[in-house]
């Protein structure tokens, strides 16, 4: 064959898949491996690895296909890490056996990822973080503490960046791995939100072996490999295109709505000016989206996320007082019981949840004050931040 | 609700305009001649109008080809005002070729047909007889008191005057020369206000009863949706300014522009002013493709955001540069001047936003 894949081919190969794979006779999971070997997985991957390499934009196309067929997903729900960060990471940085042996079982949901980045003393200062790895033989051995770690006690693998060098400046000792987390060594502890549930974990690491085969990129490439996957988070985060009145600025109109004794001047007006700013922040990412039709998202996408940040808290905040009484109510399932939840819910959820779960937005993927930065030195080019612990050896800073 | 379908970025075509109107600006309208109509000389304005208007044609943007103009739309008369609002161009652009013009497009007479093949070559500049505050949420006076504050007048040959009869409103135009025109001491002397008297029977009848009250309607609301742009524009002036001079300012041995208290300050205004870019584009967008309904929302929208974006913008422009920024011979109180008095023109943002409540619901 010639030339890219048109679109009307690309639907002669899934027609022709689902005709020799019929969904009603054939076992779920041997459907899903099926549709990965046959490269109509993840089609922007090269083949051989779930793809056909071809555009991005036609995915969707593949994906209502195979929906309309009524075929088994991979419930990418669940594995949103694994699929949004650790798959295209190991496709950047991964050996050829690295990626025959992790992407086809995390694409079909055979193996849930989670990541194991932060720590109590390493936040917006990822670079900094104190989890050792030292080499014994063809294993390397890892001691440390990891948090903020969504969905661990559901995960198989994780992402993990650790420090292999303490003696030299702080970005150059880091080494990247894919960490077992059924290994003995590795502990799930659910950390408890103000939600009262647990969507997050703490993650104790006591002489976890892993082997240098799983290592990803080089000894020292880490702090690289880890920007890889932090750009894709911050595009996951803003980056989608919404209808007018959508996503959390359409369940607080509609409590405006359903509550007509409540009405105030006052709370009109601040819902008004939320609408507006919800309204301004669609129109810029469809701006946005104009812009990058063809490209990557560059430093804009950081004060996207910042707006959807500051918008989302002061709405899910007016709600509550929108609901009068019932904004001081919490009877949303269990109320305040410790649950662990499956996947995050911004908006499928109750009042007082959204209201506490919002407040994650402006820390989470970068913190507002952080972005602020990014915004000011990349964008504005406006001078970097005073910086003592450069050109200095990890082990020579102050903590 | 459906939305438009809208380019908000500049295509080939607005950034060859764009550049054009750029560098005549540049040229011609350096902020050291534009602050002298704080001190009575007002010379500048006929100068720059007519190369605007005559050499580049731009006041007949709006004015389709059948009527002698260019047959373009609000989209690009919106890459127009950004730039006039990034200069403070004391230029009677949107009172002349976005609201007069508007009025009547809405359906002219022989007379007003006339009229609008003046406006287009710029041989002739009309006012709407309103104050600059007026709206499409309070419309406008009609009768023969004086008019208090109209933007325009001064420049304007011809008067566009809404008048009721019994059978609602018309639209006649008096020549300026057959009224009392008295200049206003303005806070922004760069679109000089004055007080207008006139009487409506000496004019002609340019707009009928039939399409009279749509038409001052349309021109209040182009006035307002492309006053966003103007609002952009004076915003982009006050970002790039304060950006680049606390990248040079020294105090305390550091470039100043490295303080986190002052570099958040401006990403939070950097991405504002990229929202109300966006938002304003939509506007202008949504008034030339849109339904009726769509223009209206996407206009209050854009009011409501650009008016206070405007003024924050230029108020921290005046603060972020420190003392200097208080003096007269700094042009940071121009775009404070022209900022405050856009946000009251055409409509308050509070207004806007209540308007656009009942339209979706709220």
């Amino acid at each position: 064959m010639s030339g890219p894949m048109t679109s009307e081919e690309l639907k002669g190969r899934v027609e022709d898949f689902l005709a020799e794979h019929p969904v009603a006779t054939t076992e779920p999971s041997a459907f899903l491996h099926a549709r990965y070997q046959a490269g109509l997985a993840w089609v922007a991957f090269p083949e051989g690895h779930g793809g056909l390499g071809l555009s991005r934009a036609m995915q969707p196309q593949v994906d209502k296909l195979f929906a309309a067929a009524g075929a088994p997903d991979n419930n990418p729900r669940r594995n949103g890490i694994g699929l949004g960060m650790a798959a295209p990471t190991i496709l950047a940085y991964g050996t050829p056996e690295q990626k025959s042996r992790f992407l086809e079982p995390l694409w079909c949901g055979d193996e849930i990822w989670c990541q194991l980045f932060s720590e109590p003393g390493a936040g917006s200062d990822l670079a900094g973080l104190a989890t050792r790895a030292v080499l014994d033989g063809d294993e390397w051995v890892v001691n440390g503490q990891k948090v903020w770690t969504s969905g661990a006690h559901n995960a198989d693998y994780a992402i993990l960046v650790a420090r292999t060098d303490p003696d030299v400046p702080k970005h150059r000792g880091l080494t990247y791995f894919l960490c077992n987390m059924h290994d003995p060594g590795v502990e799930v502890r659910p950390l408890r939100q103000i939600t009262g549930e647990a969507e997050f974990n703490e993650v104790f690491l006591t002489d976890v072996r892993i082997p240098d085969a799983h290592r990803l990129g080089a000894v020292g490439q880490g702090w690289e490999v880890a920007n890889a996957t932090l750009n894709n988070e911050r595009v996951a985060i803003g980056g989608a295109a919404m209808p007018r009145e959508g996503g959390m600025l359409g369940v607080v109109a509609e409590s405006w709505r359903e509550h007509p004794e409540n009405h105030t001047p006052e709370l009109r007006d601040r819902l008004l000016k939320l609408w507006v700013e919800s309204e301004v922040a669609r129109l810029t990412g469809t701006r946005l989206r104009q812009k990058l039709a063809v490209g990557q998202p560059g430093p804009e996408g950081s004060a996207m996320k910042l707006t959807f940040a500051k918008i989302n808290q002061q709405l899910t905040g007016l709600d509550l007082e929108l609901r009068g009484d019932e904004g001081l109510r919490y009877e949303d399932g269990d109320g305040w019981a410790m649950v662990r939840p499956e996947h995050v819910d911004f908006v499928g959820r109750d009042a007082v949840y959204r209201y506490l779960r919002a407040k994650g937005n402006s820390i989470e993927g970068g913190t507002s004050e952080i972005l602020r930065n990014i915004v000011a030195e990349r964008v504005l080019g406006l001078p970097g931040e005073h910086r003592v612990d450069k050109d200095v050896a990890w082990k020579a800073i102050p903590r | 609700m459906s939305t438009a379908e809208v380019e908000l970025l500049d295509n080939e075509l607005d950034a060859d305009l764009r550049a054009t109107v750029r560098s005549f600006l540049s040229e011609r309208c350096d902020p050291a001649e534009v602050v002298k109509a704080y001190d009575g000389d007002s010379s500048l304005t006929p100068v720059l109008w007519k190369g605007l208007a005559g050499e580049l044609g731009l006041a007949g943007l709006l004015v389709p080809e059948s009527h002698g103009g260019a047959g373009a739309t609000t989209r690009e008369a919106a890459v127009v005002l950004e730039e006039l609002g990034r200069a403070v161009a004391p230029v009677p652009f949107l009172t002349s070729a976005v609201v007069a013009t508007s009025v009547l497009l809405a359906g002219p007479t022989e007379a007003g047909a006339d009229l609008l093949a003046g406006l287009a070559s710029g041989e002739r500049t009309a006012a709407l007889a309103a104050p600059l505050s007026a709206s499409v949420m309070s419309g406008v006076g009609t009768g023969s008191s004086t008019v208090r504050s109209v933007a325009g007048a001064l420049e304007a040959d011809t008067f566009l005057v809404p008048v009721w009869t019994p059978d609602g409103v018309e639209v006649r135009a008096v020549p300026a020369a057959q009224a009392k025109v008295t200049p206003v001491s303005s806070l922004d002397m760069t679109r000089q206000l004055a007080d207008v008297l006139v009487d409506p029977s000496a004019g002609e009848l340019v707009v009928t009863t039939d399409r009279g009250a749509d038409g001052v309607r349309s021109g209040l609301l182009a006035g307002a949706a492309l006053m966003a742009s103007e609002q952009v524009g004076v915003a982009q002036w006050c970002l790039t300014t304060t950006v680049d001079y606390l990248k040079v300012r020294r105090q305390f041995g550091r470039i100043v522009g490295g303080y986190q208290a002052l570099k958040h300050r401006l990403a939070d205004l950097y991405t504002n002013v990229e929202g109300a870019g966006a938002a304003a584009r939509y506007a202008a967008g949504a008034l030339a493709v849109g339904s009726a309904e769509e223009a209206e929302i996407a206009t209050h929208v854009a009011a409501a955001y650009c008016g206070d974006l405007a003024v924050t913008a230029a108020e921290e422009a005046v603060q972020l540069h420190g003392g200097i920024g208080m003096t007269w011979e700094h042009p940071a109180h121009l775009y404070l001047k022209r900022a405050k008095a856009d946000q009251i023109a055409y409509g308050l943002p509070g207004a806007h936003r209540d308007r656009l409540g009942t339209l979706v619901d709220i």
